[in-house]
């Protein structure tokens, strides 16, 4: 398997996702490949164009 | 979503189950095969197209792999809680097409799905919703993840699963541990199936099994395969040490007696629920309401109606007799 670098998410995903633990929208940080709950303070990695959208795995975001 | 009062699995064991399983899953994954191999049947039974589809729980891909363009999918996201999984499905896909932009996937908790209301066409969940601790809720959010009048398909295991190596298993531990612990998951019954689906809002509702049986060496390979799988226990207050071994060789002869056939192999039965149901749309076929009938059950039946009241018997019946009777 060759490592891709930030390949970017497919865009039909962004479309389709919401945050799961407020059903909130989600901005796409391309440059840092999160996806970011506002409401849920929360920052989903996206790893290898793959979002992980699990509360565990996300970053609480700072004020 | 409400907590679920009972939990009975551990989700983060899930997960590593999954994980572990990831690598290599290819050896082991003849029953998701399999199951995925009718699912892919049942959607080609469909007459209806289905552009954006969800795998919910996708494995390694192999649903994807097998469904091709059935059900006239266009895409096909791939949703799983293991993130080896998700990879893998994707790599996989990508391959496949020739086009990583247009197959999508992600890591997703069943239990807590992100997708926005009435996105999919048609979602597909193989051999995954067992493992959640609130069926109900996440058929529900399946159910809310589709379009009006989108398909949900769905495939878990069901009660009488590993019924052999339960009883094998129990049997052992009470005789040798004088006690005994949940070691093979509690599954949902058919007869609850239909139900779960209808109290998940879905609309014409239908549920029906599969058995499928497996046989192994000996018992102790189908166990080996059950971790293979990703399949092992994950109820919580399984007991965490693994089995004394000669309490697991005491099942595995226990197992080869009572189940063993005159071959020296063993049996183990996995039964498979399929589930399928629409999200309610004004269209569908509805009920008529009760007095709307235009024809009468007697017209259909070829017979003649007689009133509420009055007895039938051998001394009112105007008709020729039945055939066949004297």
């Amino acid at each position: 398997m060759t490592e891709k670098k930030n390949q970017g998410v497919d865009p039909k995903l962004l479309e389709i996702l919401v945050c799961p633990v407020t059903r909130g929208p989600l901005e796409y940080d391309s440059k840092e490949q999160e996806l970011i709950s506002r409401q849920a303070r929360l920052a989903y990695p996206i790893r290898d164009g793959i979002p992980i959208m699990l509360p565990d795995e996300a970053r609480a975001l700072e004020d | 979503m409400s907590e679920p009062s009972i939990i009975v699995f551990d989700r983060a064991v899930v997960r590593r189950h999954r994980e572990r399983a990831a690598e290599d899953f290819s050896g082991y994954d003849f029953l998701v095969r399999e199951v995925a191999e009718r699912l892919a049947d049942r959607l080609e039974d469909v007459t209806r197209s289905f552009p954006l589809a969800l795998d919910l729980g996708c494995h390694d891909g192999t649903l994807a792999s097998l469904i091709g363009e059935r059900g006239g999918i266009e895409t096909l996201v791939q949703s799983d809680l293991s993130f080896a999984m998700a990879r893998k499905a994707h790599e996989a896909a990508a391959e496949r097409t020739g086009s990583p932009e247009r197959c999508p996937a992600l890591v997703a908790d069943e239990e807590m799905q992100p997708f926005a209301e009435g996105c999919f066409d048609l979602v597909i969940s193989s051999m995954g919703l067992h493992w959640v601790n609130d069926l109900p809720g996440a058929l529900l959010q399946a159910n809310l993840a589709l379009k009006p009048d989108g398909l949900f398909l769905g495939a878990i295991l069901g009660g009488d699963t590993l019924h052999e190596l339960r009883q094998s298993l129990l049997m052992a531990e009470s005789e040798l541990e004088g006690g005994a612990g949940p070691r093979v998951s509690p599954f949902a019954q058919l007869q609850d199936a239909a139900g779960l689906l209808q109290r998940a809002g879905f609309a014409l509702p239908v549920a029906d099994v599969d058995s499928i049986t497996v046989n192994y060496a000996n018992p102790l390979k189908l166990m080996d395969d059950l971790r293979g799988m990703g399949q092992s226990n994950a109820v919580i207050g399984r007991r965490n040490t693994l089995s004394r071994r000669e309490t697991l060789m005491h099942a595995a002869q226990i197992y080869e007696e009572e189940f063993g056939d005159e071959t020296g192999t063993v049996p183990a039965t996995f039964q498979v629920i399929f589930l399928t149901g629409w999200r309610p749309a004004a269209n569908q076929q509805q009920p008529l309401r009760p007095g709307a009938a235009r024809h009468s059950l007697a017209e259909a039946l070829g017979t003649q109606e007689v009133k509420t009241g009055v007895k039938t018997g051998p001394q009112v019946k105007t008709g020729p007799k039945p055939n066949g009777q004297a």
